[in-house]
């Protein structure tokens, strides 16, 4: 089956080793993960995983149902890149005589859209925000410079284009019918 | 006010509300002060001590898998709790509800490879369906009573508690807990209604439908949903071996079992049906065997309560989730009632070659020495059809669940997704404690039984009415047919030199005898069942017998080998 670059996206509880499960899903399967991002959500106290990988269909079918059976977790959900917006975020540590020496490396820069945001006598910090292709361009544009010190770049983080979190939906509606079964039982 | 207790005896407390009556365990360094308020308990807690943790993980199981109650172990830290491993990953792959609650050190030498400290949470979370620290003595009512609630619900599985010691002896203000709702997880899926009307359809228009009976018809009490609809649709029926007993093997749409040993009907009808009805099983590998050759005609119905169950394995074209108590009962109310008394009689023909072929073989071999199969039915037949037959993992395990019969649901308790061996002797001591009113046979090969023959001083100690039975062949059984078959006949390290079992028994004053003949197994069949308390059968059987008939690994459903 054909291998295509998807995201997913999994809310949980804020529970310490909880990752480990989750990438553990990955690992029985053989499965690299290409970039991860866990941070809050905009909901007290749950967690959101922005995860990549390539992988067939018929598989992440597989594992987000493998993802999702965890206790702690919310919800999980695949996507493909025209089902979300994304961005990543790289820093590049340039040289500071390297970069007033050559001038192209200012051109590049601009050209890219990316920020400046410390400069000293040693070295300067460069920030670009953006699709994965533009990151790497830039950096092996810099390379060619020979003025990157260090470089490193974010993992994906994507946000359906459905309007509301799924998941809030998915907890009031578990919650009213678990009210409502308390009622009934009455 | 509320009263201030300690973690230790807010557990005793917590254990009781969730009417805990039986627990199997060992004591250790991190678990003492949850044993010595035990001490105070023991009028209402009965706690059976073990000879190794192993045993209390799977005396757990098998108390679980015979009384649907959740089955409870503790033990200590460290090796203590990675004793009892084998048999959480047992009940993981078996949907066995058991609660392991282990000691573990004080928080503050938490991480720091402190003596008997084992980071057990990250052990068990890829084998448990839950796993949590207790760090605080205030956790402890909510953890157990979530511990519990998740054990049990849903799909069961075990839930490992890892208690750290600070928290068993700091105090509390004690508050019973109870946890029914966990906002993250949902046990029972909704049912899809057009995926009823879907199946509905199917089952109406099918002309040669087969049911697959898996444990979830045991784990969901369902047996008279399931008769109701197999008996309203007239449809023949595969147990696979951990359903063996959902539906009484005499009853005529009862076509015996699914799998790589499993009856030649069944198997080779997978094949042949227009419409196949898989409910509470999960298309093991070895129910299944080469899997792109299997069922590819039949449309597939698959009804479960995992969703990640769905598609895993085999591409359903109908997923019916929920409970099967219930979406059994809503199919049933809406098929029309139908008969297939060609397509049920079609079995016959397949019945004869396995009984001409492999059975009457195994069953009335006339001379020579006794085989498994005839032993596992002589004591099936003398308790009436009623035992709860416990295997362990081989030859015996297969030969026995072939030929015992079963009447009750819950009557077979066996170790099937994992395949452990040493689980019959403490899953058999479980079971006597789950059912105390039912006989318990366990039925064990020579390299089985050694593998948690210590357990034998539980017996001896509790007195548990087990009765064990050993298949001795001299052989690791299972493994040598496969180096006859597939490594041609070299046995390499599968003989074994036995010691004298009846010395053992005696030197744990269990009752005991060896047969050889017929005669004498009869004789030994019957002074094993009218003992009251444990007893050892060795039955010495057919040194190079084989398991038959045999979906050899690749092979294809329908492929079932007679002879080898």
């Amino acid at each position: 089956m054909e291998k295509i670059f998807y995201t997913l996206i999994v809310y949980s509880e804020n529970i310490a080793g909880l990752l480990n499960q989750v990438t553990a899903v990955f690992t029985r399967r053989q499965i690299n993960i290409e970039s991860l991002n866990v941070s809050a959500s905009s909901i007290a106290g749950v967690h959101k995983y922005t995860i990549t990988v390539w992988t067939d269909e018929e598989t992440i079918q597989k594992v987000v149902k493998q993802i999702e059976k965890k206790i702690d977790v919310i919800q999980a959900h695949y996507f493909t890149d025209d089902e979300i917006f994304l961005q990543e975020t790289a820093l590049y540590k340039l040289s500071t005589p390297e970069l007033q020496a050559n001038p192209n490396v200012s051109k590049i820069i601009r050209r890219y859209n990316a920020r400046i945001v410390e400069v000293n006598t040693v070295y300067s910090i460069v920030e670009k925000t953006g699709m994965t292709e533009e990151i790497i361009s830039l950096y092996k544009e810099l390379q060619t410079a020979g003025c990157v010190l260090q470089y490193v770049r974010s993992g994906r983080i994507a946000i359906t284009k459905s309007c509301v979190e799924r998941v809030s939906e998915f907890m009031s509606d578990r919650e009213e019918k678990y009210r409502q079964a308390k009622l009934d039982m009455r | 006010m509320k009263e201030v207790i300690t973690g230790a005896e807010a557990l005793m407390r917590s254990l009781e509300n969730e009417g805990v009556k039986t627990l199997f365990g060992y004591p250790g360094g991190s678990i003492m002060p949850v044993f010595d308020a035990l001490y105070d308990h023991r009028d209402k807690l009965n706690h059976i001590l073990v000879r190794h943790e192993q045993g209390a993980a799977h005396a757990a199981q098998g108390f679980a898998r015979v009384s649907g109650e959740v089955g409870v172990c503790l033990v200590t830290s460290g090796p203590g709790a990675t004793n009892t491993i084998t048999g959480i990953a047992d009940a993981m792959i078996d949907s066995t509800p058991i609660v392991v609650i282990a000691g573990q050190v004080g928080t503050q030498f938490l991480g720091s490879d402190a003596f008997q400290e084992v980071d057990l949470v990250g052990v068990t979370q890829p084998i448990s369906k839950w796993s949590y620290q207790i760090r605080r003595a205030e956790d402890v009512a909510w953890a157990v009573s979530r511990a519990f609630y998740i054990a049990r619900s849903g799909r069961p599985g075990p839930v490992v508690l890892d208690f750290a010691k600070n928290a068993q002896v700091d105090k509390v203000e004690y508050e019973p807990a109870t946890v029914d709702f966990i906002r993250s997880y949902v046990p029972v899926p909704e049912t899809d209604e057009e995926a009823i009307s879907e199946a509905v359809r199917l089952i109406d228009a099918a002309q040669r439908p087969l049911v697959l009976v898996g444990q979830g018809v045991e784990l969901g009490n369902a047996r008279s949903e399931l008769l109701s609809f197999v008996e309203k649709a007239d449809i023949p029926c595969g147990c696979t071996l951990l359903g063996l007993s959902a539906m009484p093997s005499a009853h005529p749409l009862n076509k015996g079992m699914l799998g790589m040993h499993g009856n030649l009907g069944p198997n080779v009808k997978t094949n042949e049906c227009d419409v196949l009805i898989a409910v509470g099983m999960r298309f093991d590998d070895r129910v299944t065997g080469r899997l792109d050759t299997y069922a590819r005609q039949a449309k597939i119905i698959h009804l479960d309560i995992d969703p990640a169950e769905i598609n895993k394995n085999v591409k359903v074209d109908v997923a019916i989730l929920g409970n099967c108590k219930e979406t059994l009962a809503k199919l049933t109310s809406r098929i029309h009632a139908a008969q297939h008394t060609m397509w049920i009689k079609s079995f016959g023909e397949y019945e004869q070659i396995e009984y001409d072929n492999v059975i009457s073989k195994e069953l009335f071999p006339g001379e020579g020495p006794l085989r498994m199969g005839e032993v596992a039915r002589a004591v099936s037949d003398a308790t009436g059809e009623e035992a709860i037959l416990v295997t362990d993992v081989g030859q015996n395990q297969l030969l026995s669940a072939r030929y015992f019969r079963y009447k009750h649901p819950r009557s077979i308790v066996t170790s099937g997704g994992l395949g452990t061996m040493g689980f019959a002797m403490p899953a058999g001591i479980g079971a006597t404690f789950g059912r105390p009113d039912r006989t318990v046979c366990a039925f064990m090969g020579d390299g089985g039984l050694q593998m948690n023959l210590q357990e034998l001083g539980t017996i001896m100690e509790q007195q548990a009415p087990l009765k064990m039975i050993l298949l001795n062949n001299n052989y690791l059984g299972n493994v040598r047919q496969w180096q006859a078959m597939f490594f041609n006949r070299r046995y390499s390290f599968t003989p074994m030199m036995n010691p004298d079992y009846m010395q053992i028994a005696a030197a744990y004053g269990i009752p005991s005898c060896r047969v050889m003949t017929r005669e004498e197994l009869k004789e030994g069949i019957a002074r094993m069942l009218s003992t009251s308390g444990p007893f050892l059968l060795e039955a010495c059987v057919i040194e190079e017998g084989n398991v038959l008939p045999m979906t050899p690994p690749g092979s294809s459903v329908n492929e079932m080998l007679l002879e080898c």
